[in-house]
């Protein structure tokens, strides 16, 4: 099996501080932001952005604007894959209700688990707007869902494997394409 | 894991599995839109042959909470009373689609009855059958004792607590999956009561038993006690002498609490037979949990619910 890296460490460092960078200039600042990770790789990356904004905007407070949300219980696949372990939702304690939500997702693809986050975005509240930030965009998908934020579009075959490791859970930062 | 008859088919990562999931589903519980969207077009029938508010209620909301359509059935004004046997019923639940099948029934085994017969498809999950087990029941017992104990965090078991089951262990289902599932969790388990009421083949799987209630608080460091409730209406023959007497010497009053350490649970599955097994000071003092077993069983079951209903096979 051929596998190649399409991103390094320092490519994914570039691509989440740009994606920060565009976020708060699509949202004329940091005001109001919410950061959603989906879990898994999604949670650092959305905690990776959170860094890069405390850092360039003394205002943006990490803790009070960065989350998680699992979608397991809110996935279209229930009834046909095995049963998942469904992990922690961590909303910031202003809720979501009027705020800019971002999702936060390491690879955009069939646009299902987006799908899944929207329904379970609304049973916590009702956003001013929902954006999606992702790290690759593989493409084929199988929903009008389109990303706001990409760090890089990749386009791949449906055989072929994303491979995203990010230090928090891997050995390495890396973005590796396989089949 | 299909089935859920028995507190015996739980390994300890699973029965983990289960209470980890019921945290997420506490966080659900607490939220203002308390539904998920999980179960959606699934079938789950409630199926009791015994009287139950509690158990059938908290199935129900479980269910519900998860989107599941829920169909009440209950013995009294069904065809049941009408003379219809077990293998009917359930032969008329598979014919309507039920994917999930909630049974109590008055006669032990009739849960493994359902899910191995092959009358039905459905999972079947055991609330209580006769004298001998009501798992989810336990699982919402491990689930408190966790959340007052471990500070309810994921992933950890209940290792090296010492809880007493007082009472009336012979007829109590939920005594045998008690000490079946709090031991794979780590606990040591005590069994408590008058020597006609506590079987010793159930007290040799136990770390210990007692027949004096004053004689276990003495000897053992007790972190939680769970007081059974007398059931009468499973008693052919006289097990104690008087309910004075039993609630004498059995009940937990206000004096058998204050020997107890000061955070010891106080732990009942209801519904107490106040001033029997269990008086009022112990009942509404600042150790009881009783509350939220009721709560906490809300979770668990839709944690249940999930695993077994969901699709899949295994929990991964």
């Amino acid at each position: 099996m051929n596998s190649r890296t399409v991103l390094s460490g320092s490519d994914i460092d570039r691509a989440v501080t740009r994606i920060a960078h565009e976020i708060v200039e699509s949202n004329q600042g940091t005001e109001n932001l919410v950061l959603l990770g989906i879990p898994t790789r999604g949670i650092w990356l959305a905690e990776r952005i959170g860094k890069v904004l405390e850092r360039s905007y003394p205002e943006f407070v990490a803790a009070e604007s960065i989350g998680r949300l699992d979608i397991t219980m809110y996935r279209d696949d229930l009834a046909i894959n095995p049963t998942r372990a469904v992990t922690e939702t961590q909303i910031p304690s202003a809720g979501i209700d009027d705020k800019i939500v971002v999702l936060v997702d390491d690879v955009l693809f069939s646009g299902r688990t987006i799908r899944a986050a929207l329904d379970a975005l609304g049973d916590y509240g009702r956003p001013r707007a929902v954006r999606v930030a992702v790290l690759v965009d593989r493409g084929h998908r199988q929903l009008p869902i389109r990303a706001d934020f990409v760090g890089k579009n990749l386009p791949t075959s449906v055989a072929e494997r994303i491979q995203v490791q990010l230090t928090e859970t891997d050995s390495d930062n890396s973005v590796v394409i396989e089949g | 894991m299909k089935h859920l008859l028995s507190a015996r088919e739980l390994g300890k990562e699973q029965a983990i599995a289960i209470l980890d999931t019921a945290i997420q589903m506490e966080q659900v519980n607490a939220r203002e839109i308390k539904k998920l969207p999980t179960l959606r077009g699934k079938t789950v029938v409630n199926l009791f042959f015994e009287d139950s508010t509690r158990t059938r209620t908290s199935f129900e909301v479980a269910a519900k909470r998860l989107s599941a359509d829920v169909i009440n059935f209950t013995a009294k004004g069904s065809s049941v009373s009408k003379g219809e046997s077990l293998k009917d019923t359930a032969q008329t639940l598979q014919a309507m689609g039920a994917d999930g099948v909630i049974i109590r029934h008055h006669a032990s085994g009739a849960a493994h009855t359902l899910a191995t017969s092959g009358w039905i498809d459905a999972s079947i999950i055991n609330a209580g059958d006769g004298t001998h087990e009501h798992p989810t029941q336990a699982l919402l017992d491990a689930y408190t004792i966790r959340q007052k104990l471990r500070g309810n965090e994921a992933g950890t078991d209940l290792a090296g607590l010492k809880i007493a089951i007082v009472g009336d262990i012979a007829h109590s289902r939920v005594a045998r999956s008690n000490l079946i599932l709090l031991q794979t969790l780590g606990a040591e388990v005590y069994l408590v009561g008058p020597a006609t009421l506590v079987p010793g083949a159930l007290a040799a799987h136990a770390a210990g038993s007692f027949f004096s209630l004053d004689q276990a608080i003495l000897e053992v460091e007790l972190d939680a006690i769970m007081m059974l409730r007398v059931q009468t209406e499973r008693m052919t023959a006289s097990f104690f002498p008087s309910e004075r007497e039993y609630a004498r010497i059995w009940g937990l009053n206000g004096d058998r609490l204050a020997k107890l350490p000061a955070n010891t649970l106080v732990m009942h599955p209801g519904p107490m037979n106040r001033g029997l097994e269990i008086d009022a000071k112990a009942a509404d003092s600042v150790n009881s949990v009783i509350l939220a077993q009721v709560a906490n069983g809300v979770s668990v079951r839709m944690a249940v619910l999930y695993h077994l209903l969901s699709g899949g096979t295994e929990i991964d």
